[in-house]
């Protein structure tokens, strides 16, 4: 079997960085973020990345961290709100951003890992996003041609992981890293737990190891939470 | 008297039916989940990836894997189901989801919506609207009457860049209710707030209603 396990985000980044290359990056918000391969991106150096990501992180944290060293040339994004360093680069000219539909985006990874080069959505239909874009008519409805989307890194972060790089992930914090996974020319996984291989329900998996090249274990976690909410516990 | 924002949830959560599959947006749109009346019981979906959307947790209990669309902390229920964002959009384009409620800047009386940009200012993205009000089977939109600048929001046409195009049943503000039987039928007024009568209503609305 192929040795897919590596030490830590640097080593397993190794070899696959160039300037101007496009990397998938999982998360939604702060939830599910690949956080060491993030900051061992940072370390890399490399520039000029186009990001596909859902969300830019905070000012200081997830992508927010590249935005800061100017690593991030371009970003493809749904929302990009709690990022003031974002908006600054942008307001300046500093930044490309093209938004996506949510939906749009997370079909376009989809469509992309699956070999599918196009497919036609009702999103968008009648605003921006539909400007230049093929329009076609099915059963009297109008849709809009959208294309599917591949990078050179995919960075995912799931729960559990085995040494085959079958992934499990945790409640929200799956989002966007499925998709990605089978969206990228190479895929390295951090993960918060390694076990061994044939303990994982084979019927549980998120995503098989297939989708999968590199993976390591990460360390500390911070797991930032955006929008702490509670609710009082009623008092007899 | 007109509505308070939670009257105006109050009033969008009686449009909830039983069995119904919903998607609430952010801001006063989550309001809405504190009114579902008793006997109605609705699944709540959250876009980021989870059906079955629980309460905020109690203090002690938040978990940093577990935050809906509007990255706030929430809980599980015993129907939760996880899943991934293409997953989820595909209950949402895919026609799934019986209703979406969701806040907007501009609303025109041809049911256009804007509520993503406006231009010059920041932009912060659509997120998942422009998919919501394509896909979603009713589009009822919660938002106040008037813009700060008192300026109506209901409107002939709609001036800010559109999230979708005649997509919207009904619009509960804090003056009124509004709403047509199909996409592409004329807005007719359904309901006044307290202490609010249609000269009013006329004088603060731009777009063209039924009365």
């Amino acid at each position: 079997m192929a040795n897919k396990l590596y030490p830590d985000a640097a080593t397993a980044l190794d070899g696959l960085l160039f300037d101007g290359m496009t990397i998938m990056s999982g998360g939604f918000g702060l939830c599910g973020i690949p956080e060491n391969l993030i900051a061992a991106l940072r370390d890399s150096g490399v520039k000029g990345i186009t990001a596909i990501s859902n969300n830019a992180g905070v000012d200081g944290f997830g992508l927010g961290l590249l935005l800061e060293t100017r690593q991030i040339a371009k970003m493809i994004s749904s929302y990009v709100g709690e990022n003031k360093e974002f908006e600054r680069q942008y307001l300046a000219g500093e930044l490309q951003l093209e938004f996506n539909p949510q939906g749009t985006l997370a079909e376009r990874i989809r469509a992309g890992g699956a070999g599918i080069p196009g497919f036609y959505t009702k999103t968008g239909v009648g605003t921006l996003v539909a400007e230049g874009k093929e329009h076609k008519e099915f059963g009297g409805e109008t849709y809009i041609l959208e294309t599917g989307l591949v990078a050179d890194v995919s960075i995912v972060k799931a729960w559990k992981a085995d040494p085959h790089g079958n992934l499990i992930f945790r409640k929200t914090a799956r989002n966007f890293n499925p998709m990605m996974a089978t969206a990228g020319k190479v895929t390295v996984a951090e993960v918060e737990e390694l076990v061994p291989a044939g303990s994982l329900d084979p019927d549980q998996i998120h995503t098989p190891g297939i989708f999968v090249q590199r993976l390591f274990v990460g360390r500390d976690y911070e797991k930032r939470i955006e929008q702490r909410t509670v609710r009082q516990r009623e008092t007899a | 008297m007109m509505w308070t924002r939670d009257s105006q949830a109050a009033r969008a959560a009686r449009e909830l039916q039983d069995g119904f599959y919903v998607n609430l947006g952010i801001g006063m749109p989550t309001l809405v989940a504190n009114f579902i009346p008793e006997g109605v019981d609705v699944t709540l979906q959250s876009e980021n990836g989870m059906l079955g959307m629980g309460p905020f947790p109690f203090a002690g209990e938040e978990d940093a894997d577990l935050i809906n669309a509007g990255k706030q902390t929430i809980t599980e229920l015993d129907r939760t189901s996880y899943f991934s964002s293409a997953d989820s959009f595909a209950m949402i384009r895919g026609g799934h989801v019986d209703l979406s409620i969701l806040g907007a800047m501009e609303v025109a009386d041809n049911g256009d919506i804007a509520n993503w940009m406006i231009p010059g200012k920041m932009v912060k993205g659509m997120g998942g609207a422009m998919d919501l009000v394509a896909g979603v089977k009713k589009i009822i939109v919660l938002m106040e009457h008037n813009a700060k600048d008192s300026s109506a929001k209901f409107k002939r046409a709609c001036t800010l860049p559109l999230t979708g195009k005649g997509v919207v049943d009904m619009v509960i503000s804090d003056l009124a209710v509004l709403a047509r039987p199909a996409k592409g039928a004329p807005f007719r007024l359904i309901e006044l707030a307290p202490g609010v009568d249609l000269d009013t209503l006329r004088m603060r609305t731009e777009g063209h209603f039924e009365a």
